[in-house]
């Protein structure tokens, strides 16, 4: 299906066949009090020359860092065919169109990639994908309190080893619906989340316990006794993943020792053939059981049979939608980013099962030596013991927050300072090295840390 | 036209009450409503055991293109959501003031319910409705 903007004829034609005069009178019924006429601080808009100018402008004063900070978005070799396929202009619209059948490559797109979510999560069924990581917890804490009947509380427990960035989406998108988000705290020698930080609950009425694996520190969560401990007491478990994880441990759809599994699970696709892009655009995906998927937001794609028995895709179960349901949508926020979803299906495809445990191996290896290399340099060592996925964190003698500016200096993006959201573990940074880093990437990280702690120390 | 049971009370929304021998209440969706919905791929029936006050939406009827609130038009506490309607939610369709039914519930006493009305005054609603 082409993408053609319509011509000024093409718009004058639509208004006179609705007898409407222009564009701007559909808008009459806002009242003029609450339209916006200007926003401040929203620069005019610039052309294609200028545009073009700036941003490779401001592309040369990033330079071409070497880049250690993982923290929920992680840097991997994208095959050159995955943005090739992705840009041609069948796929290149960032939305699912609203004539959706017409558009049957879009539909059968989204529905292998959904058939792909439902395999690497163990799960049943994936809608068509969401905003963010962030936003699908937020969307999958909704979820829980709809699916959950058994719960009245809409308390949701959140551990601290959540992505913090997370956290906060989830209370500011669903804290004014009636949800509240309480914290559970980590111990602070394996930087996981204990069974017995989870003992003060025992009694009471809580609607899901969010479990990431690998947790923000890059730790591995007992994600089978934290399962258990909830589905004993009717707590619904979310789980938050990372995609390319999966491909080594243990899938969502399996935590538990009873089989059961979680019962949503969320997470960033940008693992998965998204560039780092200066923070996003990215996407979130979500995977749930058969029985729930009533209760599920976003568009679903399922394939079905035309009249005369022939294969096709259509849009599916969409009594939840917001066209439909209207203020009792499951969501009235979700869209999917088509464009990005495109971009990981190519990329699973030509990863496959394989490539996908080998980046994944890859990964954990290359963290493994750099952790093993920055922590024999004098004044810094691991803040936990306890096994790790691609991320780590590493305490220092000194504030991190100048070895980060010296080492940036230096062509190095170190790792992320987690004083703003962890100040107790005092100068501690998160370090993530992906297969893109080689053993020379390594080399060089750790001579300009030792240059640069020599540098803050003689300042 | 629409078939409305005599025996049977009415809500502007469309339910139908049926009072059981041993005091409890069955709740269901008119011919008229199912008519109305279309061809139903899904039904929600509440559990037994939930208290549900007067007017609350407390089951939900899913066709293809749109799915709607069952309102309770008693406030009481739900002994029963139909079993049936998980595999075989076209039972509202063809058989709505049978094997059709949503949920029975026993009322709280004193409790006020909805304006109820007979047979005859439901029908006379729906010409109106009708035109």
């Amino acid at each position: 299906m082409a993408f053609i903007p319509h011509t000024p004829a093409d718009v004058e034609a639509m208004l006179a066949t609705i007898g409407v005069a222009s564009i701007e009178q559909l808008f009459d019924e806002i009242p003029a009090s609450l339209r916006v006429k200007s926003l401040d601080g929203v620069p005019v808009g610039l052309n294609e020359m200028q545009i073009g100018r700036l941003m490779s402008e401001r592309a040369r004063a990033d330079g071409r860092p070497l880049c250690f900070i993982g923290a929920g978005a992680y840097e991997h070799h994208i095959p050159a065919a995955v943005w090739a396929l992705t840009t041609r202009g069948e796929f290149y619209s960032a939305y699912t169109p609203y004539q959706a059948e017409a558009s049957q490559g879009t539909l059968q797109l989204i529905y292998e990639y959904q058939t792909m979510m439902a395999s690497l999560t163990g799960m049943e069924v994936s809608n068509a994908s969401l905003y963010d990581g962030a936003s699908a917890v937020a969307e999958a804490s909704l979820m829980a309190v709809r699916a959950n009947r058994k719960s009245k509380s809409r308390l949701i427990l959140v551990p601290r080893t959540v992505n913090p960035q997370y956290r906060r989406v989830a209370v500011a998108t669903a804290g004014n619906q009636g949800l509240r988000f309480e914290d559970v705290p980590y111990a602070t020698d394996g930087g996981v989340t204990p069974l017995d930080a989870l003992k003060k609950y025992e009694a009471e009425d809580i609607t899901a316990l969010v479990i990431q694996q690998p947790n923000f520190f890059g730790q591995l969560e007992d994600v089978d006794a934290l399962t258990d401990w909830a589905h004993a007491k009717g707590i619904f478990v979310i789980a938050v993943v990372n995609p390319t994880s999966l491909a080594l441990l243990k899938p969502p759809g399996e935590w538990g020792t009873s089989g059961k599994g979680a019962d949503i699970v969320v997470g960033d696709g940008q693992p998965l053939g998204v560039p780092l892009s200066s923070g996003g655009p990215y996407f979130g995906f979500m995977t749930t059981r058969m029985e729930y998927v009533r209760q599920m937001p976003g568009r679903i794609v399922g394939r079905t049979v035309d009249l005369s028995g022939r294969e096709g895709f259509t849009l599916t179960l969409q009594a939840r939608e917001q066209h439909i349901r209207r203020a009792k949508a499951t969501s009235n926020i979700c869209t999917n980013q088509g464009l990005l979803v495109t971009a990981a299906t190519i990329y699973m495809s030509l990863m496959g099962p394989v490539g996908l445990e080998r980046t994944a191996a890859a990964s954990h290896a290359s963290t493994k030596d750099l952790v093993a290399a920055l922590t024999a340099v004098k004044g810094v060592r691991r803040a936990f013991a306890g096994p790790f996925f691609h991320e780590a964190v590493l305490l220092f003698d000194r504030p991190v927050a100048p070895v980060l500016t010296s080492l940036g200096k230096r062509g190095i993006l170190g790792g992320l300072d987690l004083s703003e959201h962890y100040p107790e573990l005092g100068y501690a940074l998160l370090v993530c090295a992906t297969e893109t880093k080689t053993k020379s990437d390594i080399d060089s990280y750790v001579t300009a840390l030792a240059e640069a702690v020599q540098a803050v120390r003689a300042a | 036209m629409s078939n409305v049971p005599p025996d049977l009370q009415y809500t502007k929304t469309h339910e139908w009450v049926r009072t059981l021998p041993d005091g409890t209440v069955e709740i269901g969706i008119t011919d008229h409503a199912q008519h109305a919905l279309g061809d139903l791929v899904f039904v929600e029936v509440p559990e037994g055991g939930r208290t549900v006050a007067l007017g609350e939406p407390c089951a939900v009827v899913e066709s293809v293109k749109a799915a709607s609130d069952v309102y309770s038009p008693v406030a009481g506490e739900i002994t029963l959501g139909n079993p049936l309607l998980a595999t075989e939610p076209e039972a509202v369709n063809n058989d709505p003031y049978g094997k059709g039914w949503l949920m029975r519930l026993a009322p709280t006493k004193g409790a006020a319910s909805a304006e109820l009305m007979a047979a005859n005054d439901y029908l006379k609603l729906l010409q109106t409705e009708g035109g």
